[in-house]
């Protein structure tokens, strides 16, 4: 446990955090890690828990019904996995692999938006983090549709 | 340095003169309703008794009530066309057995039987300003234009101050005139007082000293002196637009997002006049093309110009789409950003802008709308 | 070389007209990915070797077609070869695409800026590339490898469209394999089974192992690739006095007379190709400028 802590403590995410709502973040957290091809996430699937990548590398991916899975992004050391945790009906919008073998902190999102509900402060610290997050994702995948290296920019 | 007189009749002795001198000479002559520059051979072949009225997209000549050469102001062609030609064959290239071979084209044009030395006769101070702007673009280097260079060293320059402003001009509020100042090997006063029609004589240069000497002219007098300086504060007085250059420079960069370029493009046709007829604009573009049986490739330069969609194309599409982008383009190159690259306006006030745009678009409103922060 | 019979008439002084160019034989076509290529060229006549500096380009003509600005991308310790990599998609490239080896490519060049490599001597370097932006880069790379000793940190970010289009694969698994290069390459999109990063460049940024306060960054791609890249780099605390972009624009004489290239007081052709991004930062984000 003093590992996790150690961890999370050292992550950008979790910095400015009230001593109380790091402690029970902590608190949700375990260590878990998958095999190269193991999939981590399946699009439908109930979203209760989110990722942080401590070593490996994990696609999101999209089946496709004629080109199959095309993969959307890479994550890697560091990045955050998963946001649908966060936001109703709670389902996975996409599906996610361990390109190899990836090491993650699993945070339990279930008890962490109940516990949002009751404390919003704490709901506004997670909400902000996790803005900035999809703000960045929102803004590769704008700049991915342009399509700036295809015949016509 | 001394003034000395040219009488009227005179005129043609100093064309001789040049032209015994293997001077190729070019000058205003009246065609096709307009005053242009081409070769002439005598003072018969100048625009004698013509002078012109100008606006805002309109020019027309209109015989003059004396018999003064020079009473007119600048039509649409400018001297560029001759250092800088519209068309200049860069190279040739033939294919045969034995390979490709290039033929350098500035070689062929020194070699050429004519004399290849121009004399312009008849150069406004607008005019010899844009010349000495154009210096600068194309012979300050780091790389020069050999072709541009070949025309102009060694050419000689007959400048004419004005007596009177065209109906478009605005050269004393760009420092560009109405008197020419250097740059000339011989500047040219035109007097009509009375009975006596003469010139007043500038000399510019050692070859318009020279020039001077054989044609035995009689110094000027003080008061033929005073005269010119009447007759040129007449012409300053009566030059109807200006152009505010204070600060210009920044204040076209800062307002590069001025609701007033929309507005100017939507009157603009692109049509590309303004930079056709301008002394100073020297875009060129080249084309390559083959004969039909593919033994000759010519490399040909010509005048482009900012307004068309080519001009800024690269591949997936032109990075100046737009009419308010070209418009913008032309105007802050003009009077901005041309400051940073050659120390100088490219504007010479000579207003043939605003005379040849079909819909009169006046690069002097222009300015003072954006100053003024107007729309 | 003296009886070549493409020289028979070559008798033209190339210092005094810089709008001549000057005759190379291709010696060898590569074919890089399905719309790149790569060409190595020889010069014919007395020009036995062709110096550039990394970053420069020359103007190459095709007989009867027409000429275009094209970076050099070869290795500027070799100047006996000059090699150029392009994507055939317009006239001129798609008739160079055609050529073969013994062909006549006529050279102007070379010119421009160059990237200050010398500059960032002591330093982390960091390439950032996207899609051909990495062939402008290469020459710079080879030079910072060559002379690896002399800095810090050498990282490469490139990104392209898809896997396919990952240009000089080769040379990059090569450098990936020493440990002394930190190779990274994304693409905008793939098929689940592409082992390597999906993503936009600047994704990999953030993670990328350099010290920004320490680094100079040499950037070349897209110009919106470039906008954001230096955003990012500026993120991480790289300044923008460090970071060197390449621009784009059209140009027709190379040599600062035809007024094509111009993007605000500057002519690409030689005020750039290459800027330090401080100088042009502002205009990039003015819309036609």
């Amino acid at each position: 446990m003093e590992d996790l802590k150690k961890i999370l403590t050292e992550h950008p995410f979790f910095k400015g955090l009230t001593e109380e709502n790091f402690a029970l973040i902590v608190g949700c957290a375990s260590n878990v890690r998958f095999d190269a091809g193991h999939v981590i996430l399946r699009e439908g699937e109930e979203a209760n828990q989110f990722y942080l990548i401590r070593s490996g590398k994990v696609t999101v991916e999209l089946m496709t019904p004629n080109k199959g899975a095309v993969i959307i992004e890479t994550l890697a050391e560091g990045d955050i996995l998963g946001w649908s945790w966060l936001v109703p009906p709670y389902n996975w919008r996409f599906d996610a692999k361990a390109v190899e073998l990836t090491r993650m902190i699993a945070l339990d999102g279930k008890c962490l938006r109940n516990k949002c509900e009751s404390d919003n402060r704490l709901g506004y610290e997670l909400l902000k983090r996790f803005a900035d997050i999809i703000t960045k994702r929102l803004e590769s995948t704008r700049l991915q549709l342009l399509d700036i290296y295809g015949d016509r920019p | 340095m001394k003034n000395y007189i040219l009488e009227r009749n005179e005129l043609d002795s100093l064309i001789n003169i040049l032209k015994k001198r293997s001077y190729r000479i070019i000058g205003p002559i009246v065609r096709d309703s307009a005053i242009i520059y081409d070769e002439i051979s005598s003072a018969n072949e100048l625009p004698i008794g013509w002078t012109d009225e100008q606006t805002n997209g309109k020019y027309r000549l209109k015989k003059n009530d004396n018999e003064a050469v020079f009473e007119w102001n600048v039509g649409p062609q400018s001297w560029k066309k001759f250092l800088f030609p519209p068309l200049q064959r860069i190279f040739a290239t033939h294919k045969s057995a034995k390979g490709i071979n290039l033929v350098e084209t500035t070689k062929q044009e020194k070699q050429e039987a004519k004399p290849a030395k121009y004399a312009f006769f008849g150069v406004r101070s607008c005019e010899l300003n844009a010349i000495l702007i154009q210096d600068k673009v194309f012979l300050k280097g780091p790389f020069i234009d050999p072709f541009y260079e070949n025309k102009r060293t060694g050419a000689f320059i007959v400048a004419v101050n004005c007596t009177k402003a065209g109906g478009t001009c605005f050269c004393s509020s760009m420092n560009m005139g109405p008197k020419a100042e250097s740059g000339f090997d011989l500047a040219l006063n035109e007097i009509i007082n009375g009975k006596r029609h003469y010139f007043v004589v500038e000399v510019g240069t050692d070859a318009g000293a020279d020039v001077v000497r054989s044609l035995k002219c009689a110094k000027a007098t003080d008061e033929d002196v005073a005269n010119v300086s009447a007759v040129r504060e007449n012409t300053a007085r009566q030059m109807g637009r200006s152009l505010e250059t204070e600060n210009l420079k920044n204040i076209l960069y800062q307002n590069s997002e001025h609701p007033r370029w929309e507005k100017t493009a939507a009157r603009c046709l692109t049509c590309a006049n303004c930079t056709m007829v301008c002394p100073t604009c020297f875009c060129a573009t080249v084309e390559d093309v083959t004969d039909l049986a593919g033994k000759q490739a010519d490399r040909i330069r010509k005048w482009d110009s900012c307004f068309t969609l080519d001009f800024s194309y690269i591949h997936g599409g032109s990075v100046r789409a737009t009419a308010k982008a070209r418009y913008r383009q032309w105007l802050t190159h003009k009077l901005a950003s041309w400051v940073d690259q050659f120390g100088t306006y490219g504007c010479v006030g000579c207003g043939r802008c605003i005379t040849w745009c079909p819909v009169g678009i006046d690069i002097t409103e222009e300015v003072k709308a954006i100053k003024e922060n107007k729309t | 070389m003296a009886t070549d019979p493409n020289l028979q008439e070559l008798k033209i002084d190339y210092k005094r007209n810089p709008m001549l160019p000057w005759p190379f034989q291709i010696k060898r076509v590569k074919r890089e990915t399905e719309d790149t290529f790569t060409v190595e060229l020889q010069p014919l006549g007395d020009l036995a070797e062709f110096g550039f500096q990394p970053g420069q380009f020359n103007m190459l003509y095709v007989y009867g077609v027409g000429e275009i600005p094209i970076s050099i991308s070869g290795d500027p310790s070799n100047p006996r070869a000059l090699v150029h990599t392009t994507r055939a998609v317009g006239t001129v490239t798609k008739a160079m695409d055609k050529m073969r080896r013994g062909d006549i490519i006529g050279i102007r060049g070379p010119y421009g800026t160059s990237w200050p490599i010398e500059q960032a001597a002591g330093q982390d370097v960091v390439f950032v590339a996207g899609g051909i932006g990495l062939a402008p880069l290469r020459p710079a790379l080879y030079e910072v490898v060559a002379h690896r000793e002399k800095y810090g940190k050498v990282v490469l970010l490139y990104g392209t469209r898809t896997p396919a289009d990952v240009l000089f694969r080769q040379e990059l698994e090569n450098w990936r394999a020493r440990f002394d290069l930190e190779i990274y390459v994304t693409v905008d999109r793939a098929m689940s089974g592409w082992k390597g990063n999906v993503g936009v460049v600047t994704n990999l940024i953030p993670r990328a192992p350099f010290d920004p306060r320490n680094t100079t960054a040499f950037v070349c791609g897209p110009e919106i690739m470039m906008r954001f890249t230096a955003m990012e780099l500026f993120k991480r605390g790289v300044d923008n006095e460090y970071i060197y972009v390449s621009l784009e624009r059209n140009m027709k004489c190379a040599i600062g007379l035809c007024g094509h290239c111009q993007f605000g007081p500057v002519f690409v052709c030689k005020d750039g190709p290459v800027f330090q991004f401080s100088q042009i930062k502002d205009m990039l984000v003015k819309w036609e400028i």
